[in-house]
């Protein structure tokens, strides 16, 4: 099946049950998997007026109880980040896939782009945490959608898939576990009575139980600054303590969150970094340095955000170079960067979109840092 | 804003059950028509009998959009003209779960319009309260689009130089089941229609014309809060036959207010059942229950 297939699979076999999408590609196929799949599982598919209301809908069913998604690419994306927004203040569990093409604007709606990384990270206004997947297979589009709902379930936020084109629409083998096989998290109920119950009221870990709509609890949910029973706080001390939550539930859990591949490392030289399909690029690109006697190394992001600073901090002094791979004009090398902290020289091997990187691109990269030119 | 709790010697007021009273006083000014409408939904809502549990209120911003605060049922206050959008979410996820919208003019024609227009030709199973003040409250005063031509506000100073879009007749033009129209004076009347529309299956739809005295009454020198409600009331004809399109909202001619439909349809869910149910043998009720591990 194809990424977008295999995306659709993995949101059924964690439980998700709603899905509120508007046609776009090359995110379509997802929506079109959901529309044929959902009814036969008792779920509900919904075709929206546009992308706004997509992205409203699924704050909305997620409330109502049902693990919800939506689906779309760049131009959709821009529609969706007003109420992501809502969904981080609110702590609303739900997945967002963007099968990123290359921006800006309509720009290349059937070509591959990475240029939406920072606006995962940072797209809707505000001060906020994010987590951010990035699958580089059909495979990965399926195991990383169940870890998406899980993360999104357990810490109670939108978590956003960052696919790309050539993922979305490449056909490969996807081994579905049997269902007993596969972790499902869901949302911490509160076990106290409607009295008790602060609906912003978090756990030892930074994360508060969640009613839902109709549990009995009378929750009161809104986008205003609030306190942890939920209402409106308009000072800057109730903003202080509803941010710092915001940020510490995922800044301080970012062990638990973080996941990368990483190849080589022991020896390693120069050291590639690299995401989605631009990772299996820069894994051919490695091995075939190393092939040619190049002590080169590979670290795989898994998750985008948050971003593998401490892994990064140590690996950086132990190396002479490191490269960020990635179908843009240089969005994740601005966090290499950061992390490396001038402990070596870090360069960019990148294209603006509308076709994968090549592994000799990236090689011919790998050759001259070992030479020494950066 | 405060938040403390009233005060002993307060006597209950009967609506008290359905009221966040800690969170009293409100932020509506003196003379606002809000506060009319919110009692008048209370009083629906408990004129209904039904467990407070199986309601919800989902609100968009703006004056208005705070009722979601104030009342003691599951209420989401979301992001400027979305209630819809989240509310169909909501609604389709918990179908047992009675979903009301409340929100103002701007918050659900101008942000919210395509929403809007959508919501009611889905026949999605909800009811719509708009409080119609014909002007941006919560940011001091601006033009909307239901502002009347040449009205002034604090964006059309010279007067406005757009025409207003008739609401009532644009949610029966959308395929609304319902459709009601009152001003605030008018409390009976607006409160058997809100019952009435929270009984009715599909999207049902009541629109109230309210006096803005801080804002739109003091810019067009309309007088009290109390003047601008005997205004309306005076410029209102009660017309329940009336096609929709006739039902004129001008508050220079005439505010023509009343039932204008109440008709039977079949709700989104209706056909999505319909059309899925044949292709297969094995279906489950679309009910949160289904959730695995739930």
């Amino acid at each position: 099946m194809n990424g977008d297939e295999a995306c659709c699979e993995g949101a059924l076999a964690v439980g998700c049950r709603f899905f509120a999408g508007y046609p776009i590609t090359p995110a379509t196929e997802i929506a079109e998997s959901m529309s044929r799949r959902l009814p036969k599982l008792g779920g509900i598919f919904i075709q929206m007026e546009d992308e706004i209301a997509s992205m409203a809908a699924i704050l909305g069913a997620s409330w109502g109880g049902v693990k919800s998604m939506t689906s779309t690419s760049g131009p959709g994306f821009s529609l969706m980040m007003e109420n992501i927004g809502l969904g981080i203040c609110t702590e609303t569990p739900c997945v967002v896939c963007n099968v990123q093409r290359a921006g800006p604007s309509t720009g290349l709606p059937t070509a591959v782009g990475q240029g939406d990384m920072m606006q995962a990270r940072w797209g809707s206004h505000g001060h906020y945490e994010i987590i951010a997947l990035c699958p580089a297979s059909p495979q990965e589009m399926f195991d990383m959608t169940i870890r998406a709902f899980n993360l999104s379930e357990y810490y109670r936020l939108p978590v956003i898939i960052l696919a790309d084109e050539v993922v979305g629409h490449m056909n490969e083998r996807v081994i579905i576990p049997r269902e007993d096989e596969i972790e499902i998290i869901n949302r911490r109920k509160p076990s106290v009575s409607r009295e008790d119950y602060l609906p912003y009221e978090a756990d030892a870990d930074g994360i508060a139980p969640m009613a839902n709509c109709g549990d009995g609890y009378r929750i009161h949910v809104t986008g205003l600054t609030h306190d942890d029973r939920g209402y409106p706080a308009m000072n800057a001390h109730a903003q202080e303590q509803m941010v710092t939550r915001l940020v510490d539930k995922i800044r301080n859990n970012r062990e638990k969150i973080i996941s990368t591949k990483n190849f080589y490392l022991d020896d390693a030289e120069i050291v590639v970094v690299s995401y989605g399909i631009s990772a299996r690029s820069s894994m051919q690109a490695v091995r075939n340095a190393r092939n040619e006697g190049i002590k080169a190394g590979f670290i795989k992001l898994e998750t985008i955000w948050p971003f593998p600073e401490e892994l990064i901090r140590s690996v950086a002094p132990q190396v002479k170079a490191m490269m960020m791979a990635e179908i843009n004009g240089g969005q994740m090398v601005l966090e290499l960067e950061r992390c490396a902290h001038g402990a070596c020289p870090v360069s960019l091997v990148s294209n603006y979109g509308g076709a994968i990187l090549h592994p000799a691109l990236i090689q011919s990269a790998i050759a001259k840092a070992a030479r020494g030119k950066i | 804003m405060t938040t403390s709790k009233p005060t002993k010697n307060v006597p209950p007021h009967p609506m008290d059950s359905l009221l966040r009273t800690e969170r009293i006083p409100h932020i509506w000014c003196p003379g606002c028509g809000i506060g009319t409408v919110f009692s008048a939904v209370l009083a629906a809502i408990k004129n209904t009998g039904w467990d407070p549990n199986t309601i919800a209120m989902v609100s968009g911003i703006g004056c208005t959009g705070r009722m979601a605060g104030y009342i003691r049922l599951d209420s989401f206050h979301t992001t400027h003209g979305r209630a819809l959008p989240f509310a169909t979410g909501l609604k389709l996820a918990r179908p047992q779960t009675k979903v009301i919208v409340v929100s103002g003019d701007g918050d659900l024609f101008a942000i919210g319009g395509n929403h809007f227009i959508h919501a009611a030709r889905r026949n999605m199973d909800l009811t719509v309260i708009c409080v119609n003040n014909l002007n941006y409250g919560m940011t001091g005063g601006q033009q909307a689009p239901s502002t009347p031509l040449g009205a002034k506000t604090t964006t059309s100073v010279n007067g406005s130089p757009e025409e207003p879009f008739n609401f009532s007749y644009l949610a029966s033009a959308c395929g609304a089941t319902y459709v009601a129209r009152w001003t605030a004076m008018q409390v009976r009347s607006l409160r058997s229609s809100i019952s009435e529309a929270l009984e009715k299956r599909g999207f049902s739809f009541v629109e109230v014309i309210t006096p803005c005295p801080s804002s739109f009454g003091r810019r067009n020198r309309m007088g009290s809060a109390l003047e601008m409600l005997k205004f309306y009331q005076g410029r209102s004809v009660i017309r329940g036959d009336i096609d929709p399109k006739d039902a004129s909202m001008d508050i220079d001619k005439e505010i023509v207010v009343g039932k204008f439909v109440d008709i039977e349809r079949p709700t989104f869910m209706d056909h999505y059942e319909k059309f899925n149910r044949p292709q297969m043998p094995q279906w489950r009720p679309l009910h949160p229950d289904t959730q695995k591990g739930r």
